[in-house]
């Protein structure tokens, strides 16, 4: 079926006298493999990326932890996309103020949504502005050197004590860069003023909080391995939280990584000492508690978290959620990083639903309706990727989710739902950057990424690491324009 | 790629033979895989999988070594390629040879058969994913470590032959494998995915 329709597609777009205009918004992972499965899918398509930042590759260079590197390695493949003579990059071209939606539906046949998720899921309770308080993904996009994550310089000199809330990959990231030995880090592209600020850090006990217990917790097995594999850290699980229900023991039964992971956190709740020894790191997982408020220390600095304990409530078969038993317990620290969910942003003339977090979509074709009215459709008009489905699922994911995305455009160019939009010629690329040369908006080309590359691992040889990271706009635009 | 008539007849072999083994499989994991050859004849065949195991090694052990001598006249070769087969996501075979040595992720690129392999083999992923057809051959491998299961967890469409193609290593005992290429374009996101028990 599926040849079929791509030799169908291609056809189309071979008999047509223009080229195919397509525009990807955002270079991450969303991005790179819909352009992938465009080029592939039709021979006719010119595909052009663009992204706000100046450097490809989103949350590949700003997400993934840098003691990942084995996870970079997909750049290579990504780049090779970029490198196909019908595809371009353009950064430092933003979409809602460099160039509004509806220009760029204008300008091109296709316009594909993939710019992810760049804000965070809020808790809604008291203190959440205290000082102190900071979201994981800022957190992560400080240590990764994302050039609008400089300014967040944490404080982690006036406490011993950081609470992190949520227990999924991202919080087990966070726990890991504060407690790995620094010199494990100082070899990989950690941005260098967090490796400065880490190497002064006196944060040697970090708390993990989750709502539910461990056969609940969000994590993947091989997160959770390294975590617990840090050298000299003392974990600390209480074993009665270990103990399952016979819905814990149904959901363990039917899911793998779950029961991977229960396992490893049995294992390392039984070995080990069960004391730490003075100056010793540790790191506790704290399960069946809900954060209530936070707590000032008098001076607008966070002091603490109020938590609600909880038990497990059957909601649907496999299904438990976790409600307040009205007993509640304090935690003190100096320091709290939310890793609660990554929120996506909507943009100008973008139909949103607001209550998922999502653009309301049928296979990646954009809904009209926000309540997911099927019928009305914004014609041209894709998303692929976290603002698709949400901000959950890990790299590959995102691969079948370009599949599906491209799968839907060459159907509707096949069964002719696109032909309003594509019989007639589309300016493209050159209209693009006409555009924004109107604008004086200075883009990035890909060649100007490869300029950054090229300094940024010729800065980190100098001190043996893979790359020193260009952490801001200025330092990124100047090498990659001059 | 030409294989030659007796290694395909070793290679029905071990894949009629190892349909009753797989009988299991179908009820617990294999029902979602798309392809649909898996499905239908295997329940038909339902025998005791153990009594297979010993006639259906010494057989594939016969037929792989005669296949490679007749395939490949020049005896310092013989020892040193192996006979894979990719079964795509459509159902098509690819027939390839393999050195020893050599993983299956790298012979599919090799050959031009499309296996993802985003972190290149470095056990980062889980996009080199393949479906060990023969139950036979999959107990012949090394059992995967705990950070191929790591990955495996992450994998799409799991069953209980999945390794990841980058760990697959050709080896002589492997010769006449078979190996299918998942298809995963329902279910994908990991939050909805309920990945098959193990």
């Amino acid at each position: 079926m599926y040849p079929a329709r791509t030799w169908l597609s291609r056809s189309f777009s071979n008999i047509s006298s223009h080229p195919l205009r397509v525009c990807v918004v955002g270079s991450g992972p969303a991005g790179f493999y819909t352009a992938e499965k465009m080029l592939k899918a039709h021979q006719g398509a010119e595909v052009d990326i663009i992204d706000r930042l100046l450097t490809p590759f989103g949350l590949v260079r700003s997400g993934v932890a840098p003691d990942h590197p084995e996870t970079k390695i997909v750049i290579n493949q990504f780049t090779r996309v970029v490198q196909h003579e019908r595809c371009s990059f353009f950064g430092n071209v933003t979409l809602g103020s460099s160039i509004s939606l509806a220009e760029l539906r204008e300008l091109y046949h296709v316009v594909v949504l993939a710019y992810g998720a760049e804000s965070d899921r809020d808790l809604g309770i008291p203190g959440e502005d205290l000082s102190g308080i900071h979201s994981a993904r800022e957190f992560v996009w400080w240590y990764n050197g994302h050039p609008d994550g400089k300014n967040l310089n944490p404080d982690l000199k006036s406490t011993d004590t950081a609470i992190i809330l949520g227990q999924g990959n991202v919080a087990l990231d966070v726990a890991r860069i504060l407690l790995r030995p620094t010199t494990e880090l100082a070899t990989t592209d950690i941005a260098s003023h967090a490796l400065a600020a880490l190497n002064q850090s006196s944060i040697r006990k970090v708390y993990l909080v989750g709502r539910r217990g461990p056969v609940q917790a969000a994590c993947t097995a091989k997160e959770l391995r390294e975590v617990l594999g840090i050298k000299d850290l003392y974990i600390h699980i209480k074993e009665v939280d270990l103990l399952k229900s016979s819905e814990d023991e149904e959901v363990l039964k039917n899911n793998r990584i779950q029961r991977r992971v229960y396992e490893l956190l049995s294992k390392a709740a039984t070995s080990g000492n069960s004391h730490s020894s003075s100056g010793q790191g540790e790191l506790h997982f704290v399960f069946f508690r809900k954060p209530a408020c936070f707590l000032d220390s008098g001076t607008g600095h966070v002091a603490g978290v109020h938590f609600e304990k909880t038990v497990l409530k059957g909601v649907g078969p496999g299904k438990q959620v976790a409600v307040g038993t009205g007993k509640f317990e304090d935690l003190d620290c100096g320091m709290v990083l939310k890793s609660i969910g990554y929120k996506s942003v909507p943009v100008d003339g973008l139909p949103f639903d607001h209550q998922k977090g999502v653009v309301p979509n049928a296979s990646g074709r954009v809904l009209t309706d926000a309540l997911g009215d099927q019928t009305l459709l914004e014609k041209g008009l894709y998303v692929c990727g976290w603002l698709k489905r949400g901000p959950t699922g890990i790299i590959a994911t995102n691969l079948y989710c370009a599949k599906e995305t491209v799968a839907s455009i060459s159907q509707d160019l096949e069964q002719g739902t696109l032909a309003a939009v594509t019989s007639l010629p589309k300016p493209g690329r050159e209209g693009l950057l006409q555009l924004l040369d109107d604008r004086n908006v200075r883009i990035v080309p890909f060649s100007g990424w490869e300029k950054i590359d090229s300094e940024e691992r010729r800065l980190g040889s100098l001190r043996n690491k893979p790359r020193e990271k260009l952490t801001t706009w200025e330092d990124l635009l100047k090498v990659g324009t001059e | 790629m030409l294989v030659s008539r007796l290694s395909r007849i070793g290679v029905q072999t071990v894949k009629q033979l190892a349909r009753g083994m797989c009988t299991s499989l179908c009820r617990t994991g294999f029902l979602q895989t798309p392809y649909s050859q898996c499905r239908q004849p295997w329940f038909e065949l339902h025998t005791d999988p153990k009594a297979f195991q010993g006639t259906l090694f010494q057989k594939h052990y016969l037929f792989s070594s005669t296949a490679s001598g007749s395939d490949i006249g020049d005896g310092s070769e013989r020892k040193e390629m192996i006979s894979v087969t990719f079964v795509d996501k459509d159902g098509e075979e690819k027939h390839i040879k393999v050195p020893i040595g050599m993983s299956m992720l790298e012979a599919a690129h090799e050959h031009d058969i499309e296996l993802e392999g985003a972190c290149e083999g470095s056990l980062a992923c889980s996009t080199c994913h393949v479906i060990v057809m023969d139950v036979e051959c999959y107990n012949k491998l090394e059992d995967p470590t705990d950070e191929e299961n790591d990955m495996l967890d992450l994998a799409f469409g799991l069953t209980e032959t999945s390794r990841l193609g980058c760990q697959v290593i050709a080896k002589p005992e492997l010769d006449g494998i078979r190996l299918a290429i998942p298809a995963a374009t329902r279910n994908f996101a990991v939050d909805g995915y309920v990945p098959k028990p193990h």
